[in-house]
């Protein structure tokens, strides 16, 4: 297939993205500060773009650029999900970023710059791609952890997951050099031809090497450390973009990496994978406990809800991959919408992040406390909400595949993050009131009310995620 | 209407209240009076849809009825409502109950009143759909819902600890419902359905049976609740408003029971057979130790909810026997206990109204400032004891009738519990009704109002009437009941033979 037809064809959401990422680099360099506005509004023009080359792409799988990379139903799938997740991450930091005079065109293009890594990363089919897609990916975040410059929070932040990124990245190389050299080929289909059912020690060392460097991307226990402090120090909107597109791309390849390249040692990987999503379930539930700063405490659930997605991984069938996919989707809604009233948590003008300031919103607020508590009870997987059903999906995966000790291990570990979710919703509706929030920006009460009635609705009619999904998952087997 | 049938109607009507509340807006009083009397309205308007149903059900049919389907959710999950002989007693408890729950809250919920108008909504359509359902994650749907408004009235509208109270009721119900999910998700990987009609129909092996039978045990015990997992029910009661007593006691309760009767005796009936002695076990255990609890309570409400879980114990000992006596009286029991707990929790709710207490030594002699009152409080608590002529009595006596042909020593251990039941209730009436009459907080306190005695007039009267002519309730789960034995009989012998033949 000829250079350009691929690039049109298959790989034109990155094409986009690339593209207007250097035209947006030079109108912000000629406006200089002034830029900021258009250079904004023109990134959430290109990043839709992106979505709608997508969603109107119907090619069959292809793999391209001499297999490095592969266009299918499920990079399609993850790809679409991951700018959402971008577009709405930059809705809902422009308020915040000028309230902070942090109105810099950078902004907006480190975000494209990182979704244009992430795109890479979840149709990488080669070792190469996938480092390539992950540097790129983690390069934009490091500086984006640190770009409120004048916080030292933020700065620490940005140093913490810099220091530890590079530790992953290293690990991610072993791994990738062991698989390279035990397989004699970095493509993923013919890493799963070479490894068989017995394979040589160095393989295993290899996998366990990038699992645990991917676990690191998706802030899976025990690879977690970094989430809770970076995900508080960060500035808020970065963290939801953190929160919400930046796991989307590190499940969607690990999901790939495992299915595709290692489907001949199932049970090895299984291992690993089952480990790392009882300790993230567990820590996400017990360590959240005692969180009192919101961010804080969105960043161990993020942890325990990684663990619950992974146990669809862990089943590593078409219907796993199904609930992994499920799962995200309404994992990215609930993360969105929570963001969306952390960043409307704003008193006199001063941005509060204790969950000691939500009290008594009910009364205050009464329709942000009522889309928060559904966010909360989502988050705690209560039926009729959305939550539940990406907990179900993933659960009867697992039960199918004979997985009933970790299946109860899962619901357990739900119930008690149900007490902390709980806790957010006593706090706004049996607590003496706090003193109000103030008037909310039109973007963040827009995605806060989507997002909840996106969840409220879901039972209603779930068909185009279920069907999307299962078509995601069909692509992989 | 669109392919949805009356169930369908029937169970989300109160949603379309719900709506309508929402356009409400001010919190002056022309708008509150709008908000209740669309409210009581609303549940009026479900409770006579159910009767158009009621008039249309075949009681002599154990067929399922009314049956609606959709497709909903892809692989295998629909959309199913239908109603039985067992199902269509608690759909009709359920929407007679609410109007009289809304009624008890006229003027005791003075604050946040269309919110709580609207969780008293919700909750009746997630309750009404609990006993439609015929989908098993439709049920669950329904079933784990029913925790948000129910936490929410308790945590909201409640008393002093009323956080406490509303933690310990969620989470120790999630729990057991969430190793009921895992059991459903594994009975869904057997049969490859969740439909129940169908589910119904499927033999598991005996194996699975325990283990699912076990999981489903851990969601219906804390629900019902069964002794030693009922510590949260006190807390639950006493810290609730009056409303919310009410439909826990009258309603909630209830789907723990009619768990067993839809799911655990007909689908795992191996299972249901082994662990029967556990059963009568931990119900003799409730009947005698909580009786003996309720009679050292200080708080009126506490009381009456311990001797909830007595008379609960009563239910599961009845359902367990698996004779026709046994689970005609559990569930004839589960009705009497509907209305007569619900009826007593008002009766606290009169007077809390006008004292602010609940506490039993801040009352006495009540019967000089309210005779009416005493009257209405003396009959529940006779009908809470089990005195012929009231429903409680056709419940305790054909359960234990069903318990001596199962097993003698249950019976005769039970049986002690009516005679303990009668101590705490007749002490209780003694202390606040009556007494000298000699606290000056006392002295002013007045009878009935015209809507108190509008709310206890038709439950007075249901239960006089139910408990001289049981034969309308037991009618209707007759053909339901007989056909769940039959089956279980064949299933029972069918094993044995194969055992005998090997």
């Amino acid at each position: 297939m000829p250079f350009f037809v691929q690039l049109a064809h298959h790989f034109l959401p990155e094409t986009i993205l690339a593209v207007g990422v250097m035209a947006l680099i030079l109108i912000g360099a000629f406006r200089g500060e002034r830029g900021f506005g258009l250079v904004d509004e023109m990134a959430v023009g290109i990043l839709g773009l992106a979505l709608v080359a997508i969603a109107l792409s119907s090619t069959p799988d292809t793999s391209i650029f001499d297999g490095a990379y592969i266009d299918d139903g499920f990079s399609r799938f993850m790809k679409a999900l991951t700018l959402i997740g971008a577009i709405v991450s930059i809705l809902l930091s422009v308020d915040w970023l000028q309230r902070n005079g942090l109105e810099k065109f950078e902004y907006p293009v480190l975000i494209i710059l990182s979704t244009l890594g992430m795109l890479l990363l979840i149709s990488a089919d080669n070792l190469i791609a996938l480092y390539l897609g992950l540097e790129l990916m983690s390069l934009a975040l490091y500086v984006m952890a640190a770009f409120a410059r004048d916080d030292g929070r933020s700065s620490e932040a940005g140093l913490k997951y810099f220091v530890l990124g590079a530790l992953s990245s290293g690990m991610m190389l072993y791994g990738a050099s062991l698989l390279y050299g035990f397989a004699g080929t970095v493509s993923f289909a013919g890493i799963a031809a070479a490894v068989s059912t017995s394979p040589p020690i160095g393989v295993i060392f290899g996998l366990v090497f990038v699992l645990a460097a991917l676990a690191f991307k998706m802030s899976a226990a025990p690879f977690h450390m970094w989430t809770p402090d970076v995900y508080q120090g960060a500035p808020t909107p970065v963290t939801a973009f953190f929160a919400s597109a930046a796991k989307m791309a590190a499940v969607a390849i690990t999901v790939r990496i495992v299915i595709t390249a290692f489907p001949g040692v199932k049970d090895q990987w299984r291992q690993i994978i089952i480990f790392i999503a009882i300790a993230s379930m567990l820590l996400g539930s017990f360590a959240a406990i005692g969180q009192e700063n919101i961010k804080r405490l969105m960043a161990y659930s993020s942890i325990g809800h990684m663990g619950f997605a992974l146990i669809g991984l862990a089943a590593g069938d078409e219907a796993g991959v199904r609930g992994v996919a499920i799962y995200l989707t309404i994992y990215l809604i609930m993360t969105l919408g929570t963001f969306a009233a952390i960043l409307a948590m704003r008193v006199e003008g001063r941005y509060v992040e204790n969950v000691s300031d939500l009290a008594g919103l009910s009364r205050t607020n009464g329709w942000m406390a009522f889309f928060l508590a559904m966010l909360m009870f989502s988050l705690a997987g209560v039926p009729p909400l959305a939550g539940f059903f990406a907990k179900y999906y993933v659960l009867l995966a697992a039960v199918d595949a004979g997985l009933f000790g970790l299946a109860v291990i899962g619901v357990l570990a739900s119930a008690v993050a149900a007490y902390y979710y709980l806790r957010v919703v006593k706090v706004m509706y049996f607590d003496e009131p706090a003193p109000a929030f103030d008037r909310a920006p039109m973007a963040l009460r827009a995605v806060l009310a989507a997002s909840t009635l996106a969840l409220l609705g879901f039972w209603v009619y779930p068909s185009p995620v279920m069907d999307a999904a299962a078509a995601a998952a069909k692509s992989l087997f | 209407m669109f392919g949805f049938g009356i169930l369908s109607g029937v169970t989300f009507l109160p949603l379309v209240g719900v709506a309508f509340l929402l356009t409400q807006k001010g919190d002056d009083a022309a708008s509150l009076r709008n908000i209740r009397w669309a409210t009581l309205a609303t549940t009026l308007a479900t409770f006579a849809l159910s009767l158009y149903i009621w008039s249309g059900f075949d009681t002599t049919s154990a067929a399922f009825q009314f049956v609606e389907q959709k497709n909903w959710l892809g692989s295998g999950l629909v959309y199913k409502l239908g109603v039985d002989g067992f199902s269509m007693p608690f759909v009709l408890l359920t929407t007679f109950l609410m109007p009289f729950a809304i009624l008890a809250s006229w003027d005791s919920i003075q604050k946040r009143v269309k919110e709580y108008m609207i969780a008293f909504l919700v909750l009746e359509t997630l309750m009404v759909g609990v006993f439609c359902a015929l989908d098993i994650v439709l049920f669950y749907l329904f079933f784990e819902g029913g925790l948000i408004p129910m936490f929410l009235i308790i945590g909201i509208w409640g008393g002093k600890r009323r956080v406490y109270a509303s933690f310990k009721f969620f989470l120790y119900t999630l729990v057991g419902s969430l190793l009921m999910l895992v059991a459903i998700l594994a009975m869904y990987g057997k049969a490859g359905t969740t439909d129940i009609t169908v589910l119904l129909h499927t033999d598991f092996p005996k194996e699975m049976q325990t283990w699912l039978w076990l999981a489903f045990f851990a969601s219906f015990a804390v629900k019902m609740p069964m002794w030693p997992v009922h510590t949260w029910l006190p807390d639950a009661h006493v810290e609730a408003p009056t409303a919310g007593s009410v439909i826990l006691a009258a309603i909630l309760l209830k789907m723990g029971g009619y768990g067993f009767i839809r799911f655990s005796l007909p689908m795992f009936p191996d299972a249901s057979t082994n662990f029967a002695p556990l059963i009568y076990a931990l119900s003799v255990i409730a009947i005698v130790y909580t009786s003996l609890v309720a009679l050292v309570q200080e708080d009126i409400k506490k009381l009456i909810a311990y001797s909830s879980v007595a008379h609960m114990g009563f239910v599961t000992m009845g359902l367990f026997t698996l004779n026709a006596q046994g689970m005609q009286g559990a569930i004839f029991q589960m009705i009497s206990h509907g209305l007569v707990a619900g009826a007593l929790f008002l009766c606290v709710g009169v007077i809390y109204d006008r004292m602010h207490t609940r506490e039993i030594a801040a009352y006495g002699g009540l019967v000089n400032r309210m005779p009416l009152y005493a009257f209405v409080f003396m009959l529940f608590t006779m009908a809470n004891v089990g005195l012929p002529g009231t429903t409680g009595f056709i419940g305790e006596f054909l359960s234990l009738t069903g318990a001596f042909q199962a097993n003698s020593w249950v019976a005769l251990i039970a049986t002690s519990g009516v005679v303990l039941s009668a101590a705490y209730a007749l002490y209780l009436y003694r202390r606040v009704i009556f007494g000298v009459l000699d606290k000056a907080s006392l002295k002013n306190i007045a009878d009935l109002t015209p809507r108190e005695i509008a709310i206890f007039t038709p439950l007075v009267l249901l239960t006089l009437y139910y408990g001289i002519q049981p034969q309308a309730i037991l009618n209707a789960t007759q053909a339901s009941v007989d056909n769940l034995i039959q089956t279980h009989t064949a299933l029972i012998d069918a094993v044995k033979l194969a055992a005998a033949g090997q």
